[in-house]
């Protein structure tokens, strides 16, 4: 198999230097790095590409790092179902920055975009029908961002005063409990409760 | 009299328009809450806008906040007619990155879960797409056998639909003898019922009528609308994730891949019915091939599994481990993985992004339905109103999975 992915990381490579950033075989899966702006061009190459034949678009997603300079990295999944292999590219996406919609490459990536754009705000220029799919007519925020809270801002209920369903801001009766379950001593990086005093140890 | 004098009758009703209609969220041939917004010329569908989301629980968003184990149910309530099958991924991902092997008796039971899983699923959709085409009997005796298999599935695990059996690892607990037993005698009866359906609909006239020449779809179009499963298989595409790809034990297993010629709804029906009898064949096999390894164990023992109940008793390690376990949850090493089985209606894919804490940081839920419904513009287009819930049966969608 990962002779396979090497075979086809040397080919883009070859072909498709110049827009890639970075390749890396883990897990038996081969990731490609571009920058978005080359996405169409490297999509439609990789689709095109007699020795590639990535038809099929399997999904493509979005996974926020608020840390980072460029927020987001977009990730597509593509599959070859004629060489029976798959690829994974992503592209690194500034907050505000507006990417190239693929639809014209991909006619399906219609709505795997409208939920991008939907879940992380991601815009994309030229998709024919950027509106929201998966939240509520008349959302607001974008939910997969890690800053949206889980329990959202507003509840929906139907009031029986006014005979139609209100939208009101959530009151929660207690406050939403997120534990993170951590062992205090290995893998959590705040300080034991009592253990403020200890001697700071160095590390490594 | 030339004609010309009669301009009455240009006015007023010779300006047709096209009508715009609701379909749904509330109707029964819908599947669910979708809502399709249809632009009607006459009788033809000139236009169709599905809205979705009406089913949306933020799954993607609650996985972020809770351990690998306890994200485990959230994938039964995807796909909610064929749950183990989505259970498979996620212990796939999982696995994948832990680097996990399962124990031989479990990786059987698995298949043998996953196909009772495509049972449940082919005999829903091919008996509800009869109803939606206006058959009413093949629902009734469909859902006789799927009664049957629910019990397999609560005397199993103990819940009905919403199993949590798969873990990482394994299974959550071995099966009876008696229960093996049971779904061999169920294995040789079956095909009794998939004659009676196949009696009642294969040759009928109507389902006919209502079935062949619609929504015919091409391989090149398979390939742009990002199409897997059966719907592939029908437009004559052997591509089968458990033969191409295969994970868990399929490779050892003996079975055919069906494969249609027109790729038209009709030749996607008798895929799901082969499909259920190949299905048959991979149970049995499974079936014998556990009888080979009866008492081994069904879960990798290890910090990922929970102790025996037993030592839990005397083991005061046994006993931190399972507490443990169960709150914080085990540790997943950082990195991405992607996961896909061959769910009963396509490609059933994950898309883990692990940050090496307890928690997944992302977690991206690829069904099979998604890509199929956005196709229902390309397909609907040109069919009269009343193919619209043939295409839409035929497609096997479910609300739990494309709404995530």
């Amino acid at each position: 198999m990962s002779d396979a992915l090497n075979e086809l990381s040397a080919h883009i490579a070859a072909h498709q230097g110049d827009a890639v950033l970075d390749a890396a075989i883990r897990n038996d899966e081969l990731t490609i790095t571009v920058v978005p702006s080359s996405l169409a061009k490297f999509l439609s190459f990789l689709r095109g590409d007699t020795s590639c034949q990535f038809q099929t678009l399997i999904d493509i997603t979005a996974v926020d790092w608020p840390g980072r300079e460029k927020r987001f990295d977009l990730v597509y999944h593509l599959l070859s179902m004629t060489q029976n292999i798959r690829i994974r590219v992503k592209a690194g996406v500034r907050e505000k920055e507006i990417v190239p919609s693929i639809t014209s490459v991909y006619q399906s990536a219609d709505w795997y975009e409208r939920e991008i754009f939907d879940m992380f705000g991601i815009l994309f220029s030229g998709h024919p029908d950027l509106r929201r799919i998966l939240t509520d007519y008349g959302f607001r925020g974008h939910p997969l961002r890690k800053d949206f809270p889980t329990t959202g801002y507003t509840e929906v209920r139907y009031d029986e005063t006014t005979k139609r369903v209100v939208y009101e801001p959530v009151n929660l009766t207690q406050d939403y409990r997120s534990y993170d379950l951590m062992s205090p001593w290995e893998g959590a990086e705040y300080i034991l409760p009592g253990d403020e005093k200890a001697p700071e140890t160095p590390k490594g | 009299m030339d004609g010309s004098k009669f301009d009455d009758v240009l006015t007023g009703e010779q300006q047709i328009r096209n009508f715009n209609i609701n379909f749904g969220p509330q109707h029964p041939a819908a599947h669910g809450v979708l809502r399709l917004v249809l632009e009607l010329d006459g009788e033809i569908v000139e236009r169709c806008d599905p809205h979705i989301g009406l089913l949306h629980r933020g799954t993607e968003k609650l996985m972020e906040s809770r351990t690998y184990l306890q994200n485990l149910p959230y994938f039964d309530r995807l796909d909610y007619v064929a749950p183990m099958n989505q259970e498979h991924a996620w212990c796939l991902a999982i696995e994948k990155l832990t680097g996990t092997p399962v124990p031989r008796r479990g990786s059987l039971i698995r298949v043998l879960f996953c196909e009772i899983g495509r049972i449940l699923n082919h005999l829903l959709n091919v008996t509800t797409q009869a109803m939606d085409v206006g058959a009413l009997t093949p629902p009734l005796w469909g859902f006789e056998e799927r009664e049957k298999l629910m019990i397999f599935c609560e005397r199993a695990c103990g819940a009905r639909l919403h199993a949590a059996y798969f873990r990482p690892g394994g299974v959550h607990q071995d099966l009876t003898q008696q229960l093996c037993d049971d779904i061999w005698q169920w294995t040789e009866e079956f095909h009794h019922t998939l004659d009676d359906i196949d009696g009642l609909l294969t040759e009928n006239r109507i389902f006919k009528q209502r079935n062949v020449d619609i929504a015919v779809v091409s391989q090149q179009e398979c390939f742009d609308l990002g199409f897997s499963g059966v719907m592939v298989r029908g437009s004559g595409l052997a591509w089968d994730l458990r033969r191409a790809q295969p994970y868990e034990c399929y490779d050892e297993m003996d079975f055919q891949i069906p494969v249609g010629t027109h790729g038209d709804c009709y030749d996607r029906y008798l895929c799901r019915m082969m499909e259920m009898r190949e299905s048959v064949k991979i149970m049995r096999q499974c079936l014998e091939k556990m009888e080979l390894v009866k008492g081994e164990p069904v879960q990798t023992k290890g910090k990922i599994s929970p102790p025996p109940r037993a030592e839990m008793k005397t083991s005061m390690e046994a006993l931190i481990h399972h507490f443990k376990l169960y709150t914080e949850g085990f540790h997943v090493p950082e990195g991405e993985v992607y996961a896909a089985v061959e769910a009963p209606k396509g490609e059933f894919g994950v898309y883990l992004v692990a940050d090496g804490s307890n928690k997944p940081y992302r977690a991206k839920i690829r069904a099979p339905g998604f890509a199929h419904l956005e196709a229902m513009d390309h397909l609907c287009k040109g069919h009269q109103l009343a193919d619209i819930s043939a295409i839409l049966g035929s497609l096997d969608v479910v609300f739990g999975e494309v709404d995530r």
